[in-house]
């Protein structure tokens, strides 16, 4: 269900990623900050272009894997030392080296599943519907071959017929209007 | 070696380099995306696919014959008994996790040294990857008698207050091989969502489009989502490289840590990983061969890809080789008369067939014809080599298990092993069951990563400001 009415922003389709990286890094220059490129493969000189340089998804990881680690330690701890404590021909109950095999699994494991499921989420994935897919070219180049800018409305600098011919001077595929 | 010796004219190798080359020169970003796209798309199934899927299928009855009737009988109708405690069950979960290992090392280990030429293989060694835990994980369970309470093996709260005792391998064993399988299908996931994209995108069918539509997560190729989606690629591979290794580590522990001979040894958790990595190649080279060779893929699965593999076995081959005569050294080193009487009756003892059947399958064959580069770029022996190999490897987790165990201690307890029928069944019904699980993944999913491959192309490059600027 569309969340809003009017246009989400335009689109300008290109052949090849180098054409992409110099308009999006030109736009980026002319102070565009509400802009997007659509890439079939990942095109680390577009991200760059438009001011993208640091994801979160390594912190994520971090917090993930030290509490997986943390939490599977202070369970076998608490588990051989106070829940069900084993005498064995008099060893210790805290035989931390033991301990640590699965706790480093489990870092791993928790660490693991907070980079993947944090990358989503940092995405904003899932998101089943969205306003480029209503574009008519969108659909069949942008995870196949061809490479997109999007200028969206939300942008102060952004105006229907403007913003259409400064696009234009980038000479794309096509520019088309994208609606909510 | 020389560039000289290679016929240049060799549409295969690129002159600039001398090397074979990663994919195809002619390929285009819509060329990758339709083909592999028609393979799974294509509403027509192959007739061959069709055939060898119900062999398959076949051998995964076999197994679910053998299981129900395990479950209905118990685990004496297997040919374990004292003195060999261990048989089949544990040999063949050795033998499907090592496989599985290969398919982690292309996925997440090349990846961190940058060896893109495993981009293209990559997807389908990790799904290799997966269906050989689910058959290795599956041995344990049905192992353990009572299948029904191998629950207990994790720490839950019960009303009875009984807790996993943390001490040991065998519960490692559960967390590294849980933890394995988790984030192996996790990794798997992840790449495979922006090839759903493309398939949500390309599918003519409603259903497909629905399907893939929500497996994609709505994947729209945003330079954004893709930033992270690297950075989480790179820390899943960083992730299960020291995972992977840590597997087969635990799972030599099981045996490490026991105070037998010829399994009590520091050598094992070296000599398991690089064994675990020396049959997984195998195993990627038997399943890649035929399907290079059914789907035409020869310009994404290159000779340079088989060449690769040749180099990483020989390599691996060798550690393996190590770790055999390590343990003969030790066995005289040592001067324990248990060990050195292991040793030569693992040799010369009555089954000492199986120890030259894994010497002459993983040493003597495949260590003296890898080293030539045209032996490796021969694709039918590159074939014969990976069977020869996963046989070898299977033989040396029998002799592992099965030589230490037979002769005991004291003469009176020495015994003997003979699989019975139902150790062949479910070992068979394994392999059908992981053929009928990768036939099922080559059909529906997509095999070779389209998003990675589109990477290799010379479309993909960018072009410098300046020359862009000219060609303006």
């Amino acid at each position: 269900m569309p969340a809003r009415e009017g246009t989400y922003g335009l689109l300008a389709e290109f052949d090849t990623p180098s054409d992409l990286v110099r308009a999006a890094r030109k736009a980026h220059q002319d102070g565009w900050r509400r802009l997007d490129c659509y890439t079939p493969y990942p095109v680390e000189e577009a991200a760059e272009a438009i001011g993208f340089h640091r994801n979160k998804v390594p912190l994520v990881t971090l917090i993930g894997g030290l509490m997986g680690g943390a939490a599977m330690f202070a369970m076998e701890t608490w588990i051989s030392v106070v829940a069900y404590p084993l005498n064995i021909a008099g060893r210790p109950t805290y035989s931390w080296p033991a301990f640590v095999v699965p706790a480093y699994e489990w870092t791993i494991l928790w660490a693991g599943l907070s980079a993947a499921f944090g990358m989503l989420a940092l995405n904003r994935l899932p998101a089943l519907y969205h306003p480029l897919f209503n574009a008519p070219n969108f659909r069949d180049g942008a995870t196949t071959d061809k490479f997109f800018l999007c200028l969206e409305a939300l942008d102060p600098k952004f105006d229907l017929l403007e913003t259409k011919q400064y696009l234009q001077s980038f000479a794309p595929v096509s520019v088309v209007e994208v609606e909510y | 070696m020389a560039t000289s010796e290679i016929k240049i004219k060799d549409p295969g190798i690129d002159p600039a380099t001398g090397e074979f080359r990663v994919v195809a020169p002619e390929l285009t970003f819509r060329s990758v995306t339709d083909k592999i796209s028609h393979i799974v798309l294509t509403p027509h199934t192959p007739l061959g696919w069709l055939a060898i899927f119900g062999i398959a299928g076949g051998g995964a009855t076999l197994l679910l014959v053998a299981v129900t009737w395990l479950f209905l009988k118990g685990v004496g109708i297997w040919a374990i008994t004292q003195p060999v405690a261990w048989g089949f069950a544990i040999i063949n979960f050795v033998w499907w996790i090592g496989i599985g290992h290969a398919g982690t090392l292309i996925s997440a280990i090349l990846l961190l040294f940058k060896q893109s030429w495993r981009n293209s293989i990559s997807r389908f060694a990790e799904a290799m990857t997966i269906f050989a835990v689910v058959c290795a994980g599956m041995f344990p369970l049905i192992h353990v008698g009572r299948p029904w309470l191998g629950y207990w093996l994790f720490p839950l709260p019960f009303t009875m207050n009984v807790w996993p005792q943390f001490r040991s391998p065998l519960l490692w064993d559960v967390f590294a091989v849980s933890t394995y399988a988790t984030i192996s299908v996790v990794f798997w996931y992840v790449g495979m969502i922006p090839d759903f994209g493309t398939f949500r995108d390309r599918s003519q069918s409603k259903m497909g489009q629905y399907i893939y539509g929500m497996l994609s997560w709505g994947w729209r190729g945003s330079v954004r989502h893709w930033m992270r989606y690297e950075t989480a690629s790179l820390l899943l591979a960083g992730l299960a490289t020291p995972l992977v290794l840590s597997v087969h580590t635990v799972i030599s522990f099981d045996f490490a840590v026991a105070v037998l001979p010829g399994w009590h040894t520091t050598i094992f958790p070296p000599y398991f990983v690089a064994g675990a990595i020396y049959s997984g190649f195998a195993m990627v080279l038997t399943l890649a061969i035929p399907l290079r060779k059914f789907y035409h893929l020869e310009s994404m699965v290159t000779e340079r890809h088989i060449d690769n593999m040749g180099k990483v076995m020989l390599a691996t081959g060798f550690i393996v080789a190590y770790g055999y005569g390590m343990e003969a050294f030790m066995a005289w080193y040592s001067a324990s008369h248990w060990e050195a009487f292991m040793f030569w009756n693992r040799m010369f003892g009555p089954m000492g067939w199986s120890y030259w059947v894994l010497i002459t399958c993983n040493l003597a064959i495949p260590l003296t014809t890898l080293w030539s580069r045209k032996l490796r770029t021969n694709i039918p022996f590159m074939f014969f080599i990976s069977l020869v190999v996963n046989t070898g490897m299977w033989f040396e987790r029998f002799v592992i298990v099965v030589t230490s165990l037979y002769r005991d201690f004291l003469p009176s307890a020495w015994g003997t092993y003979r699989a019975t029928k139902w150790d062949y069944m479910t070992f068979i019904g394994t392999l059908g069951l992981f053929t009928a699980l990768f036939l099922l993944f080559v059909r529906f999913l997509p095999m070779i990563p389209m998003n990675e491959v589109r990477m290799l192309l010379p479309g993909a490059k960018i072009k410098p400001k300046a020359a862009v600027e000219a060609g303006n």
